[in-house]
């Protein structure tokens, strides 16, 4: 115990430095943005802080696991959903009554008994952590056990995401298939989810979840584990001579992620759009997700909060500048950063500290410089 | 029964269409370990093919069109393989991850090109008369279509056959796979038999672009329908094996449409994803398993 | 090259360069969200539409898919949308102003579509917005139009049961489409037996229930309900148990691209349209010309206008549409309900005399317009419009020719609450 604590007192000046840099970044989140956003575009944001969390979990298992996990709309689909049923719920009164879409499609007569619990807030909050972390944790083990890795994993949790997708879509009768779950009003915790005052306040709880995911997420990786992880995605063979069991290592990053995920699901459904869709959780978002930690700089927990929010901010900017061409511009973003700059944002910024701190230091590469550019 | 052997129809057709889009990957990714999630753009571009020779060519010349669209489209997406791995792909071997992602993005741009040359609309190929309507042999249903897209896949699975084990060029591809070091001291130009299988396999899902242009209409999200079917074949198949490319085709097309008889379309497609997790938990290297693997 | 193995330096580094990710992060997170909230107003929540009609243009809203999957149907309904507003800036625009559109693409993902319309009301200020296909996006947005207390105009038949106060519905609701179908599969084709085939989604099963409840009040037997998953090509499945039942007719509620599937796929199994007729109402003559007219001649569809609809305003409306986009352009319900959509508009705000939201509300209430399928009438409590239904046939140039006109346009009744057989379909809050 006394070294977890420890382990939070800086040691040297660099980690003063990036304490400081920390709050900094917290009081930006915590203080600028709501000052200087409107309603709706910190509500926007808050969704993007919600992609950031999912962001963290990415950059664990791929950045510094070395496994592609191509499926986090999954996990994030299955804590979004968990939370988006208890909203649906909220939304006409609470269990007994059906859902509004229930009502219209005439499909259920009573509460089908996989709702029922969900009524509960805090059975559907904790479950869209422990169903996402329980089913990767199965998952995990059947697949590393039997040492599937590499493209065949990134494969495999990809139509892992596509099959849920499918499987959503076509149960329109139990959870509203293509549509999914969308209410035009409810509330959690008394807080009006269409309320602007409301809003803020969930606003900065979703920016708190994400500081101690950050802290959490950091801690992990410092400690022995995250050096075995690493150990594990140079080296695993090698890792498993040792006597470790790199089964082991790698099913707790994959359920790590896909908790992270559900946590970011659960989330995105209170803040932004307030909807929770097969088009959220398929294929092409689960592979947008790597995207944002490609662009931060897959290994870098800073990096992937940087790039979730970055990449949707420009998204969103370069979508509405030209409708028709935007897809061009995240092609191309995609095969820049990934093709030439594989540090993303993290390499540049490591770059810069370095091109500041040691001028003409050797280190330099022609990577990181694109990495600037791209970024 | 009759309906239980129709089915088996189905899931046989399906099956060749799956062999028809896996045949390409299983050169590209099962061979040089690249995962090229733009092969589903080459096969649509293999379809526009199609509509812009009959486009050219006339409404009277559906024939010819067609026939005359199977060697361009092997051409024009060969090309655009060869283009890809030149430029891009070439700079990424050894990082099998990073290929998939930038070659997502590839497929990102050629649809928004597809869009921008062809319109957002899908377009109209029409088939050739013989290909029409159908013939009823004990009591099954084939349609004309089906029948040529399961008589293409054979033909062409056939060709691939005798260009890997019967050519000197098959011989070098597999050279290069087994052992790119050893085979490059042995004095084969290993960027160039790249390059090669490069363009055979792109240049594949061009002809499966083709044929997929008799079951449904050509428009610019058709690969992305098809991409993930087809890496799944070839990860059940086991990478870079012909043999186990056609059983697992033809296994997951025949599951595929016994399974959605028995439930729903939707539920079938989860079924089949099942299977192949627990499949892959008994032979993680696939039905047909290589002593040595390139990728790890 | 082989820059994988430069991680692990990257790691033991991580607190150095972290704290210099960060900073760039800010940097430019604060540089990219600052140029979006500029212009905005620190007051919301308020009414925002007052000022689009300030200074020299009227804005308003695009909003459809341009990119992914929907952009197949929505980019169509895009044109017309931009050729109407064409129209009336170049007969001097509403109010003395210019309508100055701004487009933009919901992407076929519906929370985009709602983080677009937010954007497009508290940022652009548009007066309206003209936007959505599918009814997964409606519903994404309708919390954003009604919280904004901004107007949306939705231009596709849908599945009824919705009457938002802030959406005027300018497509069919199912008494003006599919009850009529049913009606003349009854007395025209004397039907028995109906198979309903459809997508996956919440149109067509919404659309079969009230079919279900019409036939059981209506003496049909229905032989068969089967869905495919939404852009599915594979329907050996389906076709084979369409064939095994026996049915004298096929409902269709297929989404776009599975239609031609479905249609090959029959006709390979001995189903021409000869022998089965097959009721489709999601394809109109957009659609066929992406099928091929060979494909699905002699299919009947239920719409309520066809490029063929007789009339000067038609005429003038395709002569338009195809001198702008060319001449292999066909027009079709959606694309005409669309282009209706932004004359309808116009004509309230000049009869309100601003483009304020409630005041353009009101003046709708009764509003009639000449539209290229025949005079519409807006209606005054659930703001959808009437609607002449069409039984058509579709013709080997892949045009839609009338075989059957209901008397007269019908009144919307999205609820169905005119309808005594309908009882079970009200919603709770209708």
């Amino acid at each position: 115990m006394t070294t977890f604590v420890k382990s939070f007192v800086p040691s040297n000046r660099s980690e003063w430095s990036s304490r400081a840099t920390f709050v900094a970044v917290a009081i930006l989140f915590l203080f600028v943005f709501p000052a200087w956003l409107s309603d709706s575009r910190l509500d926007l944001m808050a969704s993007y802080v919600t992609y950031a969390i999912v962001a963290l979990g990415i950059a664990i298992a791929w950045g510094n696991g070395g496994m592609l996990v191509l499926g986090q709309g999954l996990f994030f689909g299955l804590g979004a959903y968990c939370v988006g049923m208890y909203l649906a719920l909220v939304e006409v009164g609470g269990a007994p009554n059906l859902p509004q879409f229930m009502t219209l499609l005439g499909s259920q007569e009573t509460l089908p008994a996989l709702w029922e619990p969900f009524n509960n807030v805090w059975f559907a909050l904790s479950a869209a952590v422990i169903v996402p972390v329980t089913l990767a944790t199965i998952l995990g083990t059947l697949i590393f056990r039997s040492r599937i890795r590499g493209p065949y994993f990134a494969i495999l949790t990809q139509a892992l995401a596509g099959a849920f997708a499918i499987l959503l879509i076509g149960n329109i009768t139990l959870i509203n298939g293509t549509n999914g779950i969308t209410t035009s009003f409810s509330e959690i915790f008394g807080l009006s989810l269409f309320e602007p005052a409301d809003q803020r306040v969930l606003y900065t709880i979703v920016v708190i979840v994400l500081g101690i995911a950050f802290l959490l997420s950091r801690q992990m990786l410092k400690s022995r584990y995250g050096r075995l992880l690493l150990a594990v995605r140079d080296a695993e063979d090698r890792v498993r001579f040792l006597g470790y069991s790199a089964t082991k290592i790698k099913v707790i990053a994959f359920a790590t992620a896909a908790g992270l995920a559900g946590v970011g699901g659960a989330l995105f459904v209170l803040v932004g759009p307030k909807i929770i869709s097969p088009a959220s959780v398929g294929i092409i978002p689960s592979i947008t997700m790597v995207v944002w930690v490609a662009v931060g700089g897959r290994a870098s927990l800073a990096g992937a909060i940087a790039g979730a929010i970055l990449v949707n901010t420009a998204e969103f900017e370069i979508s509405s500048a030209a409708p028709e061409y935007w897809l061009y511009f995240q092609g191309a973003l995609f095969i820049g950063v990934v093709a030439f700059a594989p540090k993303g944002l993290a390499g540049a910024a490591t770059w810069l500290k370095e091109k500041v701190t040691s001028r003409g230091s050797s280190s330099t590469t022609s990577t990181s410089k694109t990495a600037e550019e791209a970024a | 029964m009759e309906p239980i052997l129709n089915q088996l129809f189905a899931g046989v057709s399906y099956g060749s269409i799956l062999l028809l889009i896996a045949l390409g990957l299983t050169f590209t990714f099962g061979q040089m370990g690249v995962i090229n999630m733009a092969h589903g753009e080459f096969i649509m571009f293999g379809a526009y093919t199609t509509y812009v020779l009959q486009e050219v060519l006339g409404k009277d010349q559906i024939t010819y069109a067609f026939l005359l669209s199977l060697p361009i489209a092997l051409v024009v997406a060969g090309a655009m393989g060869l283009l890809l791995e030149m430029t891009l792909i070439k700079r990424l071997y050894g990082r099998p991850l990073d290929t998939l992602l930038v070659t997502w993005g590839v497929a990102l741009v050629l649809q928004q090109l597809a869009r921008d040359i062809f319109g957002a609309n899908n377009v109209e190929v029409v088939s050739p008369t013989w290909l029409e309507g159908g013939i009823t042999v004990f009591g099954i249903d084939m349609a004309y279509n089906r029948l040529f897209i399961i008589g293409l896949a054979l033909a062409i699975t056939a060709a691939a056959w005798v260009v890997v084990g019967k050519l000197k060029q098959g011989r070098r591809m597999r050279a290069v796979m087994q052992n790119r070091q050893l085979a490059g001291a042995s004095g084969i130009n290993t960027p160039s038999v790249d390059r090669r299988t490069f363009f055979l396999g792109s240049g594949l899902a061009g002809v499966a672009g083709v044929a997929i242009t008799q079951l449904g209409s050509v428009g610019p999200n058709l690969g992305t329908n098809y991409i993930i079917d087809a890496f799944l074949v070839v990860i059940v198949g086991g990478l870079g094996h012909l043999r186990g490319a056609v059983i697992a085709a033809l296994a997951l097309g025949i599951l595929n449409s016994l399974a959605e008889y028995w439930s729903s379309a939707s539920l079938g497609k989860v079924i089949v994803f099942m299977a192949i997790v627990v499949f892959l938990q008994f032979r993680p290297q696939g039905i047909v398993a290589s002593e040595s693997r390139g990728l790890a | 090259m082989q820059t994988l193995g430069g991680f692990v330096s990257t790691r033991e580094k991580g607190s150095r360069f972290w704290l210099a990710a960060i900073l760039v992060m800010c940097l430019s997170a604060f540089v990219a969200v600052g140029c979006g909230s500029d212009d905005e107003s620190s007051s919301s929540g308020s009414s925002t539409s007052s000022s689009a009609d300030s200074g020299d243009t009227i804005k308003v809203g695009i909003l459809h898919s341009l990119s992914g999957t929907m952009a197949i149907s929505e980019k169509s309904v895009v044109d017309a949308e931009q050729l109407a507003i064409k129209e009336i800036n170049a007969a001097g625009g509403v109010l003395g102003k210019q309508i100055e559109p701004v487009v933009e693409d919901g992407a076929s993902d519906w929370p985009t579509f709602a983080e677009k319309a937010q954007k497009l009301i508290s940022e652009d200020k548009v007066a309206a917005v003209f936007g959505c296909w599918t009814s997964a996006s409606r519903k994404a947005v309708l919390p954003v139009f009604e919280r904004n207390k901004a107007l949306l105009y939705y231009p596709v038949q849908y599945e009824g049961m919705e009457a938002s106060p802030y959406i005027f519905y300018t497509g069919a609701t199912t008494n003006q489409q599919i009850i009529p179908a049913l009606e003349y599969l009854k007395e025209e084709k004397k039907v028995k037996k109906l198979f309903l085939v459809g997508s996956d989604y919440v149109f067509p099963r919404t659309a079969n229930k009230e079919i279900k409840l019409w036939a059981k009040a209506n003496g049909m037997e229905i032989t068969g309900e089967e869905y495919a998953p939404l852009g599915s090509t594979e329907f050996s499945t389906i076709v084979n148990k369409v064939k095994a039942s026996d049915s004298d007719a096929v409902f269709n509620t297929l989404n776009g691209d599975s239609n031609v599937a479905f249609f090959k796929q029959l006709d390979g199994a001995g189903l021409p349209s000869s022998k089965l007729p097959i009721v489709s109402v999601s394809i109109a003559e957009d659609e066929v010309r992406a099928i091929g007219a060979d494909k699905v001649e002699g299919q009947i569809v239920a719409w309520n206008y066809y490029q063929t609809t007789p009339g000067a305003a038609n005429e003038k409306f395709v002569k338009a549409y195809k001198a702008e986009y060319g001449d292999d352009r066909v027009t079709d319900d959606p694309i005409e309900a669309a282009y209706v959509a932004v004359y309808l508009w116009a004509e309230a705000v000049e009869k309100a005399g601003t483009t304020d939201v409630e005041k353009v509300k009101e003046a709708s209430k009764g509003l009639e317009f000449d539209a290229p399928e025949g005079k519409v009438v807006v209606d005054d409590e659930n703001q959808h419009i009437t609607k002449t239904a069409r039984i058509g046939v579709i013709n080997k140039e892949g045009l839609i020719d009338t075989v059957w006109e209901s008397d007269g346009p019908i009144e919307p009744d999205p609820f169905l609450e005119s309808y005594p057989w309908a009882k079970g379909m009200t919603p709770v809050d209708g």
